[in-house]
């Protein structure tokens, strides 16, 4: 298994213990606000857990760019795991503390991790596409 | 990888891009309100984020590595798969359509065809689901 694909899966792995953990805060019976975490919680799921898991898993096991670069560019690989997981911990961080206080920079930090987040999904694209082809 | 798989992946790869680039619009309008009607694009980015791309990429990923027969059809009758995959994104089409332009009965169309897209590629490859040695 390639290095990057590693730091994909542990990565994923983390955000789905946080996640569950995220999970167990929200449905604590309390009157706290909580409640502001639930689209973060979300897309630790479903971006953190299952996307960067098949984004890991992809760049491995799909048919090879070259015998000599097998994976593509694998330093688009890393961009594409910098940018998803700089993305959604500004995503993390900002999207609830915004919706209690919101504030300018909270804004546009939120703006940032939209930004860097598609950026992801299109660098992994960019890498991928040309490896899914008929063998 | 098939062919039929690298049409599954490389439509599911199109729906990353849309779900993304309608998620990250959701997103950014929560940070800097760019227009209240972004809200409504919602839905559009969920069918596109689970059906379009990780239901659709699961399938063709299924269909290129599930254990195949050894004849002549190693994948089987793939008619049921092409089918599949037609239902489905004609499916995803009318979905997102009445999310769109309020198209009525567009969505439970849609739904309907993505149901029996799921049935066409179970009946397709329910025995593919095997030892590798049979």
């Amino acid at each position: 298994m390639p290095k990057l694909t590693r730091w994909f899966i542990k990565s994923a792995l983390i955000y789905l213990v946080l996640a569950l953990c995220v999970g167990i805060l929200l449905a604590l019976p309390i009157d706290a606000p909580v409640s502001s975490l639930f689209p973060a919680y979300l897309h630790m799921l479903t971006f953190g857990w299952l996307t960067q898991l098949i984004f890991g898993v992809a760049l491995w096991m799909f048919p090879k760019y070259t015998s000599a670069k097998p994976r593509g560019h694998e330093w688009l690989g890393w961009v594409t795991f910098i940018l998803l997981n700089t993305g959604l911990i500004l995503r993390i961080i900002f999207e609830p503390f915004n919706s209690l206080s919101p504030s300018v920079l909270g804004g546009w930090m939120i703006v940032l991790a939209a930004i860097l987040q598609w950026l992801a999904g299109i660098s992994f694209v960019a890498n991928t596409w040309v490896r899914v082809r008929e063998k | 990888m098939p062919r039929l798989s690298v049409y599954f992946v490389r439509s599911s790869l199109i729906y990353l891009i849309l779900g993304f680039t309608f998620g990250g619009l959701l997103l950014a309008n929560k940070g800097v309100m760019l227009s209240p009607y972004i809200w409504a694009l919602l839905p559009v980015h969920i069918e596109f984020a689970f059906i379009g791309w990780m239901a659709q990429l699961v399938i063709g990923i299924a269909f290129w590595i599930l254990p195949r027969f050894s004849s002549n059809s190693p994948r089987g009758n793939e008619r049921w798969s092409w089918g599949t995959f037609i239902l489905l994104n004609v499916g995803i089409l009318c979905v997102v359509l009445q999310s769109l332009f309020g198209l009525r009965w567009f969505s439970f169309i849609g739904r309907v065809f993505e149901a029996l897209a799921l049935v066409a590629f179970v009946i397709g490859n329910w025995k593919r689901v095997k030892p590798i040695s049979t």
